[in-house]
């Protein structure tokens, strides 16, 4: 059996991990980072009951996000009120799109916000999030997907918003978004799309759902890895500074706006690599062409492969369906029947890396939590080949005999 | 020319009221002596906003009507002696009005000038809610038949320290200077003509008559100064995550054992403040000082007082990758509200046992019935952790003194007679 995890920077530099987890398991209460959890002495074992709102909250700032931005919403309410105790600030917004719109502020001034919301109030924040995309200002907008359509059911999950986001920049440009899958995830996954946020200068998505962030489980403290800051770098340079010059790179070096040394012009129109107004002159749309490129080029690709020799079946899944994709394939395998599992961490933009592993399987059964298979959709489209199986629930959650139905299934 | 402007030339229609704005706000600019790197010039969609290139400030040009809330998460976040200045027309004012007021209520720091030239000049001259009525329109060509909003008068009793209302024809610098020196919230509305819409839809028509016929009063409107919203950022730009991080989660220590070998699930549902969430949690930290996996997850009406609230908890030999309880070992029911949410269930349950309290008329379930009386032993208030208690005595899923110490650890701790664990019904 394979049982790898990988962890990659496409193009720049691609890191093999041990188990679901990854990076060296450098046990955290003997860190010595500066947000040290305090005098508390090392153990082997720290077995806590906890959330995973909780545990992106902490991660959050433990990555160096400095501001957090809510507006309440179920089921996002939890990382609302474990941030206003724990981010070195936190503000209550009077609506979506004031939050998205301080945050836009804030990252100007060189902050590194985040919010969390559900699909009623994300909808109110995607002009913004587009003016962030087209501004390049790095945010964290954690979505918890709760049962739709409209305002739907509050307190039920779902998987249902996945399509929205691939459409979501107007144009068609690709956002970052990356995807929880289990606990574990929601103590690497803010870091990693902080830092996307911050490398890439874009705001990025992570995506969840309300049984993700919720519920409670035992946990082991001792078990997560550190966490390293994001570092901020800002345009070191004599100038003149040209706020959406990205040099030799895809992605321009940032300055806050307001600084004392070089005037910096943000623009959510069409612009140049000064940042001014322009039609469609060819050095503009060039700049929105490389928004877009950045995105593709430099988007980490994370992503859960476990391929066991002879699987005929290969179980996709992501988000809250990934527990019973585990499930599943193990009861499978208990059962003496080879199966593989590649759970998507990275889902926008889709990683080649899906297809090519897909290839390989006769069989390939996905399960989310919706109707539609909107990940097999963002996939393949409407025609899905029918190698493909789908596996949905709507106002449940899929389960893990559903899967294995369908992987056994002639 | 002045170190504000790089170009002196003005991109917008001869006559406008938008040139005026701009070399008042440069006048006031070099008056008051700040640095162009110190000025922030935050636009929004409008003939107004297309001036970005021709200021040497820092400029960010944003989304139509969204300016003000973009401007202010600039201005809470930098140092003190930076100036933020918003231009947005009366249709931006209108669309974002809410933004406006919000950063009023707030105080903070930025100067709003409102360029009312009573429509939308960009996209052909529709009427605003700044409108005056009467006045025409590429839409309403007899004339706009409702009253117009003063915006003067919202934002000042929304709280503005700093409020004016000026027509827009040669040099209001020393009002710009006013609100730019204003520590917190300033807004001057500007009234202008568009040449190009407002005087062609309203022919002949005079910026000064108008204002006085439309009631719109001219002048300045202030108030004492009050405390400024900036973020309270420490020494040297510092920020620091507050409390203790995940260190205030109590850590549960392994010293009891479980014969439990595989995975038990218990759906445990009552009304809410009744202490099922609370009593659920105890179950789930009592199984993890016996070495168990333990989740437990919550549902209840979004009217958290009233009404049902349900628990499912899983504990577990092995890790717990799913968290769905589809066919329950076991289901507590302490109440009438918790039968109905959890009756369909019951119904369907094909196995497991259902626990119900005796109170309560027992559905049709394939399920083994066990009756006790929850509610009637220990008080509604207590009703959940005692059939927690009772079924896990009988069951022998867990030994008893771990639920007892779990409830002594919890907050629960002094609410909770003791004696209800000492026997069972
Ligand atoms: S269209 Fe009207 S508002 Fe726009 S620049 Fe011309 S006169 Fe001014």
């Amino acid at each position: 059996m394979i049982s790898r995890s990988l962890l990659s920077y496409a193009n720049r530099k691609m890191i093999i991990l041990e188990g679901p987890v990854g990076r060296e398991r450098k046990r955290f209460m003997k860190s010595n980072s500066p947000l040290d959890f305090g005098a508390a002495p090392p153990m082997d074992c720290y077995p806590v009951l906890l959330d995973g709102s909780r545990l992106i909250v902490e991660a959050c700032v433990r990555a160096g996000a400095n501001v957090y931005v809510g507006y309440p919403i179920t089921p996002a309410n939890l990382i609302f009120s474990y941030a206003s105790r724990r981010f070195p600030i936190a503000l209550p917004a009077p609506d979506e799109i004031t939050a998205l719109q301080w945050m836009a502020g804030l990252s100007a001034a060189g902050y590194l916000p985040v919010t969390a919301t559900s699909f009623p109030g994300f909808a109110l924040m995607v002009e913004s999030i587009n003016m962030a995309y087209m501004m390049e200002l790095p945010m964290l907008i954690v979505l918890v997907q709760r049962l739709g359509p409209s305002t739907g059911t509050a307190t039920a999950g779902a998987q249902g918003d996945l399509l929205l986001l691939d459409g979501l920049i107007s144009g068609g440009y690709p956002l970052p978004v990356l995807c929880i899958s289990d606990l574990e995830d929601c103590w690497l996954l803010p870091a990693l799309a902080l830092r996307t946020a911050v490398e890439l200068r874009a705001p990025v998505v992570l995506l969840s759902s309300k049984e993700m962030v919720m519920t409670q489980a035992s946990f082991d403290l001792s078990q997560l890895p550190e966490i390293e800051p994001v570092r901020r770098v800002f345009y070191p340079g004599l100038g003149p500074y040209r706020s959406y010059d990205p040099g030799d790179g895809l992605v321009p070096p940032f300055l806050p706006v307001g600084n004392d040394h070089h005037i910096v012009r943000l623009n959510a129109s069409t612009h140049d690599r000064s940042g001014l107004l322009q039609h469609t002159s060819e050095e503009a749309m060039a700049n929105t062409r490389r928004l877009g490129e950045k995105v593709e080029a430099l988007t980490p690709v994370l992503y859960h492969l476990d391929e066991q020799e002879g699987a005929r079946t290969l179980v996709v899944s992501y988000d809250i369906t990934s527990g019973a994709a585990r499930e599943a394939v193990r009861m499978l395998r208990a059962q003496g029947i080879p199966v593989s599992l590649l759970l998507a961490r990275t889902l926008l933009p889709i990683p080649a890396i899906y297809y090519e592993v897909i290839d390989r399987y006769p069989r390939v059964v996905i399960a989310e939590e919706n109707a539609q298979g909107q990940f097999a959709r963002l996939l393949f489209g409407r025609r899905i080949p029918s190698k493909i199986r789908l596996v949905g629930a709507v106002g449940r959650m899929v389960r893990p005999e559903e899967i294995v139905q369908e992987v056994l299934a002639p | 020319m002045s170190v504000f402007l790089i170009h002196p030339e003005l991109p917008f229609c001869k006559g406008c009221g938008h040139h005026h704005v701009v070399r008042s706000t440069v006048k006031a600019l070099e008056a008051i002596g700040v640095k162009p790197t110190d000025v922030i010039l935050v636009t929004d969609i409008g003939c107004h906003g297309i001036v970005d290139a021709h200021f040497a400030t820092h400029t960010v040009h944003g989304l139509h009507g969204r300016s003000v809330a973009l401007a202010a998460g600039i201005a809470m976040g930098i140092p003190p002696g930076k100036k933020v200045i918003v231009y947005i027309g009366d249709g931006g004012a209108t669309i974002g009005l809410q933004h406006i007021l919000e950063a009023a209520r707030m105080n903070i720091d930025l100067t709003v000038v409102v360029h009312n030239n009573m429509l939308y000049g960009m996209t052909g001259g529709q009427p605003s809610s700044l409108t005056p009525r009467g006045f025409r329109t590429a839409i309403t060509p007899q004339g706009t038949s409702l009253p117009h909003h003063d915006l003067c008068r919202l934002v000042y009793e929304a709280g503005a320290p700093y409020v004016a209302r000026v027509l827009g024809v040669g040099d209001f610098s020393e009002i710009l200077r006013q609100a730019l020196e204003t520590d917190g919230f300033a807004l001057v509305e500007v009234l202008e003509l568009c040449t190009s819409y407002g005087l062609k839809w309203n022919p002949g028509l005079r910026l000064k008559a108008l204002a006085e016929e439309a009631g719109y009063a001219l002048g300045v409107w202030t108030r004492p100064p009050s405390p400024v919203f900036r973020l309270r950022v420490g020494k040297e730009g510092s920020l620091r995550p507050r409390g203790e991080g995940l260190l205030d989660l109590p850590p549960v220590a392994v010293r009891f054992s479980s014969p439990l070998e595989g995975r038990w699930t218990l759906i445990l549902s009552g009304s809410a403040g009744e202490g099922i969430q609370q009593a659920a949690e105890i179950l789930a930290r009592a199984a993890m000082a016996t070495g168990l996996h333990a989740t437990k997850k919550g549902s209840y009406p979004v009217t958290v007082g009233v009404g049902f609230s349900t628990a499912e908890v899983i504990l577990s030999r092995s890790p717990i990758s799913y968290h769905g309880v589809h066919e329950p070992d076991a289901v507590i029911i302490t109440s009438m509200d918790g039968l109905q949410n959890q009756e369909d269930r019951i119904r369907r349950m094909r196995r497991g046992v259902l626990w119900i309290d005796a109170s309560l008329p027992v559905p049709e379930t394939g399920a083994e019935i066990q009756i006790r009386d929850f509610r009637g032993r220990v008080g509604a208030r207590h009703a959940a952790l005692y059939a927690i208690w009772t079924v896990l005595q009988e069951m022998g899923i867990l030994p008893p003194a771990a639920l007892r110490e779990a409830v002594q650890e919890s907050p629960l701790a002094d609410r909770v007679p003791m004696e209800i664990f000492a026997s069972h019904g």
